[in-house]
């Protein structure tokens, strides 16, 4: 049995004319010990699936149907009370910006105590000895020292360290990590990636990655899940993804990057923007700014299903799949 | 080095050095230090010593991380600021030390566009108002329908459809505002365009949109770029030149192909070292110690020394001057001096 197991979950935004589905009915699983990153650019619903994944949506938003099974039990209709037990304990997460996550008023050793006390029996003493051995385990420099000082008295990198730290108090199976270099300079950025990926494996924990950048997924991760417009449109071994993406979105992705064209050339671009959840179009979300849109995609929604190595959701990607291959063949 | 425009040096920066007094007033200085008050002065040292050449046609990159001083330099390129220390030379003038009308006919010359393009349009009016205002202002004698007919041909230019100059800028999208500004900068056909991180706040598909944008306005009108990023895969693409910013100073300056291939600086290697790349090679990545210090206690000697796996005592006690290597590029580290680096 997969250590999370995502089954159709459907996340709606209640707005004051209408309601926009800003998760369509996706499904995912996440083995034990696995490492899994969900790509997608702003608006995709990378961020609403790693919120939506501990039951953290807060209204207008909402989880409309669906599972979200971990370790068993479904979070998608736990009491708060249950909730609590699994957040900060079983299921971590590390958000974007380390400089608003820490509270501000209080010391690294009472944020990481209060953690500690309120999923354990602990005098102050001992949590205070627990917190300094996970300081440790991530690098941070003298601390017994870190302990009494305030947020602010820390930089971005150290801050990220010890939001990791906390992440990792009550040796949690999954950690989701929404974005969490994004606000990093890219040398801390590496450092920190570096000992995220020492860390699980070594602990053998879970990690969902969420990230807009493919350099990232590719070297952190073992499987991907891509994202557009609400919807997975490509999941599979982040290797096979990377190397030879099937889905047209995902291709374009890649392609857009400019370490794939040769130094001054063109780049090649996705034309158009992702459409706002409010106004998806019919039949495949990507049909506008796909260059091999027919008239199939702009009616009909294209079903996720095995292709080759990956699963995919288009309805060209078959035909696009083989033409190169016929085409070796004539030659 | 090959030039294919001319070897016309457009912009040269001299021994630029820019530092924010962070102690306003007499009272505010006034520290409390081993049982007696000091006065201290305390100034934020962003640029340093920073000397540049930008040829006509160039995209000369800057690059380093957040507090580098990278930003300090488009402003004080563009004027914005004025330099504590050294010269800012455009065309064989020089401009730092001008000041209101006499800046007029360079703004016309060179443009700046913006990080964030919601904070850089005014969200009170519209696409139309925006473009036409740059316009009116620096062609005084053009008639209402010539302004209109600039507005429009630039709009087209960037693609933009003319027929949304009506609309405001919360109607667009990211990418779209980012269109819309290059426009704005556009419209009064400069020759050198400043980038401050045109990018960073785009998508990755839309900043491939935008990058093209700039590269054909590149091409059709001969433009030089001075281009700020923090984004070593934009700067391989984009730049003919690039200089790598370390705490104010000037690491290496060198050919975009050359400081890719053959990376001297240990920063430089560094830095090239921790961009997360797409093929399946596990990381190689070199290990910085510590992380940036601040630009107020400047430490004695090389900028990089405290995190510098190569730092020996005569980093810390004397500050590395830029050299000229064999191939063209300019290191400043003692150890690439030394041959202490392979």
């Amino acid at each position: 049995m997969p250590l999370l197991s995502v089954r159709d979950l459907v996340v709606k935004f209640a707005m004051r004319d209408n309601t926009v589905t800003a998760l369509n009915s996706i499904s995912f699983d996440v083995a034990r010990g696995d490492r899994l990153g969900i790509v997608g650019e702003s608006g995709a619903g990378k961020s609403v699936t790693g919120f939506a994944l501990l039951n953290l949506i807060s209204r207008p938003g909402f989880i409309d149907s669906g599972e979200i099974l971990f370790d068993g039990m479904n979070m998608a209709d736990m009491s708060d009370a249950e909730l609590r037990e699994v957040r900060g304990n079983k299921m971590a997460m590390i958000f974007q910006d380390p400089m608003v996550t820490l509270n501000p008023v209080l010391t690294i050793g009472q944020q990481m105590v209060e953690t500690l006390q309120a999923h354990r029996t602990l005098s102050r003493k001992e949590a205070e000895q627990i917190a300094i051995v996970k300081l440790r385990e991530v690098y941070i420099p003298a601390p017994e020292e870190r302990l009494a000082q305030y947020p602010h008295e820390l930089s971005g990198g150290m801050r990220q360290r010890i939001i990791i730290a906390i992440a990792l108090l009550l040796d949690p199976q999954l950690i989701i990590a929404d974005e969490p270099t994004t606000a990093l300079d890219v040398t801390i950025q590496a450092d920190i990636m570096e000992l995220l990926l020492e860390l699980c494996t070594t602990k053998k924990v879970s990690l969902i990655l969420i990230t807009h950048d493919l350099g990232v997924v590719s070297q952190m991760t073992e499987n991907t899940l891509v994202m557009y417009a609400g919807r997975i449109i490509e999941a599979g071994r982040t290797r096979e993804i990377i190397n030879d993406p099937q889905h047209p979105y995902t291709q374009g992705l890649i392609n857009a990057l400019p370490q794939q064209t040769l130094p001054g050339a063109r780049l090649k671009q996705i034309p158009g923007n992702m459409p706002s959840l409010s106004a998806v179009p019919k039949g495949c979300a990507f049909n506008a700014r796909c260059e091999y849109a027919q008239d199939r995609c702009r009616a009909e929604i294209p079903v996720f299903e095995q292709i080759g190595p990956v699963k995919v959701a288009c309805h060209e990607v078959k035909r696009l799949h083989h033409a190169p291959q016929k085409q070796e063949d004539l030659a | 080095m090959k030039q294919d425009m001319s070897n016309h040096v457009l912009l040269e920066l001299e021994n630029l050095s820019k530092s924010f007094d962070l102690d306003h007033g007499f009272l505010d200085t006034l520290k409390f230090k081993k049982g007696r008050i000091v006065s201290e002065k305390r100034s934020v040292h962003a640029v340093n010593n920073v000397s540049l050449k930008i040829h006509k046609g160039e995209a000369l990159c800057v690059v380093g991380e957040s507090g580098c001083g990278k930003s300090t330099v488009a402003r004080l390129v563009a004027g914005l600021i004025s330099p504590t220390k050294g010269a800012i030379h455009y065309d064989g003038q020089r401009i730092d030390a001008l000041k209101g009308k006499d800046l007029l006919p360079l703004r016309k010359r060179m443009q700046m566009i913006f990080q964030n393009p919601y904070a850089s349009l005014n969200p009170r009016m519209t696409i139309q108002q925006a473009l036409e205002e740059p316009v009116r202002h620096h062609n005084p004698s053009f008639s209402r329908d010539d302004v209109q007919d600039k507005v429009a041909n630039v709009m087209r230019s960037v693609g933009v459809d003319p027929s949304w100059a009506a609309r405001y800028p919360h109607e667009f999208s990211g990418g779209q505002r980012q269109r819309i500004a290059i426009a704005r900068a556009l419209t009064v056909d400069p020759e050198f365009v400043i980038a401050d991180e045109p990018i960073s706040a785009l998508d990755v598909s839309i900043q491939a949109q935008v990058l093209n944008l700039m590269l054909e306005a590149k091409e059709e009108r001969g433009l030089t770029y001075l281009f700020i990023t923090h984004d070593l895969s934009v700067v391989q693409h984009f730049g003919t030149r690039v200089a790598v910013l370390y705490l104010g100073s000037v690491c290496e300056y060198a050919d975009t192909a050359t400081l890719f291939s053959n990376p001297k600086h240990p920063y430089t290697r560094a830095l090239l070292s921790a961009v997360p790349q797409l093929s399946d090679d596990k990381p190689n990545h070199i290990r910085l110690k510590g992380e940036i210090p601040t630009p107020i206690n400047l430490p004695k000697g090389c900028p990089f020394q405290s995190r510098c796996s190569y730092s020996n005592p005569r980093c810390s006690a004397e500050l590395p001057v830029a050299i000229e290597q064999a191939d063209g590029s300019v290191v400043a580290c003692h150890a690439v001096e030394e041959g202490r680096i392979d």
